[in-house]
């Protein structure tokens, strides 16, 4: 309930700036001001830009790597109980994230610059 | 009654963080101006005291525009997203009391820090310019790389204090501050958050020479204006959540109300200090630089670090801090 509060307080601050920012200032709109930006020239092709490869490579990585410290995070309230196989217990999953990390390293798939 | 008296509290937090975020680019400017032996702003007010309202003042009355290929409604919508964010993730920070009282809170804060990656994305693509798509591409890949090892780092301090609460966080700390134990990951921790907030030797979502501004390149007056306030308030945010994880919150007096929160906010501007700091004294690094040092550097030896402050629980058979 707080929550939603603060962030409707969040929403509503945030709104007004965005508001005056919108209606205070006096326009005047021209084609050449409204045109994408390119260092002075006409946009020449669409900035619908095919990108690297290695951009989606790391997006995938991210995914995986944060889907395993997800994981993890239960580790924290279940070690207050038995710390005794916990240890063990982590430990294979580390090694499992360690490996994955170690033959994703191998293949290159880490390598930026060829 | 209540939910006045919290709407009132929560204003009285986020106004004085919106006018910390001015004053910020004021120190910004006036640090970075004496490192180079200028004197920065010195004109509008007292030793350029106002010059942050002034700058406001220009940026609000500024002609806004849209590219005309931009998507009108995401264009508009990413840097009010970017700002609720960055708002909403100080409603967490107990300074010495959180605003809201919430169990796992530091969960929270990961959560909501990762949606700003939306922001970047929709401001960089719903410009529709290629320098925006570009920055807003290397700005996303970067917060995404950075926020794994800062997960793995939170982790080895977690396993310690037992909580994911920010307060108990906190109080754990109250004889021994985390930097004395985790002093490599505090240097990691405070890399990290320079890469995640996009801060001087990591600011390549800016790249002045080859992206120009990046994903913020069409914003001009006010929605630029929202991008510079959450990005700052990012910036002090990360810091004082460094105070809380590394260095003990308002540590001596953390139960003295209005003490505890002056030295929260004496350590946090100690650390903005030293953000600016390093933005005057090193060059920008290389993008591919920037990728082996979070993935092949600090991934791996936070994950190292992880299995020793586990193994160091186990071995001793203490359990975590529990209040």
């Amino acid at each position: 309930m707080n929550f939603l509060v603060f962030l409707t307080i969040a929403i509503i601050l945030s709104s007004l700036l965005l508001i005056v920012g919108h209606f205070l200032p006096s326009r005047s709109l021209e084609l050449e001001k409204s045109s994408p930006y390119e260092c002075g020239f006409d946009p020449i092709n669409s900035a619908r830009l095919p990108f690297s490869f290695r951009f989606f490579l790391v997006a995938i990585l991210f995914l995986i790597f944060d889907l395993e410290i997800a994981l993890l995070f239960p580790i924290i309230p279940a070690s207050s109980n038995n710390i005794s196989i916990l240890l063990p217990l982590s430990s294979v999953f580390l090694i499992i994230l360690a490996a994955g990390l170690a033959y994703e390293w191998q293949q290159g798939g880490l390598e930026w610059a060829e | 009654m209540d939910i006045l008296f919290f709407i009132i509290q929560a204003l009285a937090f986020l106004v004085p963080i919106l006018i910390s975020v001015a004053f910020l680019t004021l120190v910004e400017r006036k640090v970075l101006g004496y490192m180079q032996f200028r004197k920065g702003p010195n004109v509008v007010g007292p030793y350029g005291l106002l010059q942050p309202f002034a700058d406001a003042l220009k940026l609000f009355v500024k002609e806004t525009l849209k590219p005309s290929t931009a998507s009108p409604y995401l264009f508009f919508f990413s840097p009010l997203l970017f700002l609720i964010l960055a708002l909403v993730l100080w409603s967490l920070i107990p300074i010495p009391q959180p605003t809201l009282n919430v169990n796992l809170s530091l969960l929270l804060v990961l959560g909501v820090s990762s949606l700003a990656v939306y922001a970047l994305l929709g401001s960089g693509w719903a410009s529709n310019s290629k320098y925006s798509l570009l920055g807003g591409i290397r700005a996303v890949a970067q917060t995404i790389s950075y926020e794994i090892s800062m997960g793995l780092i939170l982790l080895s301090i977690l396993i310690w204090t037992g909580s994911f609460s920010l307060k108990e966080i906190t109080l754990s700390q109250q004889n021994c501050w985390m930097l004395l134990p985790h002093l490599p990951l505090l240097f990691m921790w405070l890399i990290s958050t320079l890469a995640e907030t996009n801060r001087a030797p990591f600011d390549l979502t800016e790249g002045e020479s080859e992206l120009v501004s990046g994903y913020n390149v069409e914003y001009a007056g006010g929605p630029f204006a929202l991008f510079f306030i959450a990005e700052y308030a990012n910036i002090i945010f990360m810091n004082v959540l460094s105070i809380i994880i590394f260095m003990g919150g308002g540590s001596p007096f953390s139960t003295i109300p209005v003490i505890a929160s002056l030295i929260i906010s004496t350590k946090a501007i100690a650390l903005v200090f030293f953000f600016l700091w390093v933005r005057a004294s090193y060059p920008r690094f290389r993008y591919d630089q920037l990728m082996h040092l979070t993935w092949k550097n600090y991934l791996p030896l936070s994950l190292g670090l992880f299995s020793l402050t586990l193994s160091i629980l186990v071995i001793t058979n203490s359990s975590p801090f529990i209040l």
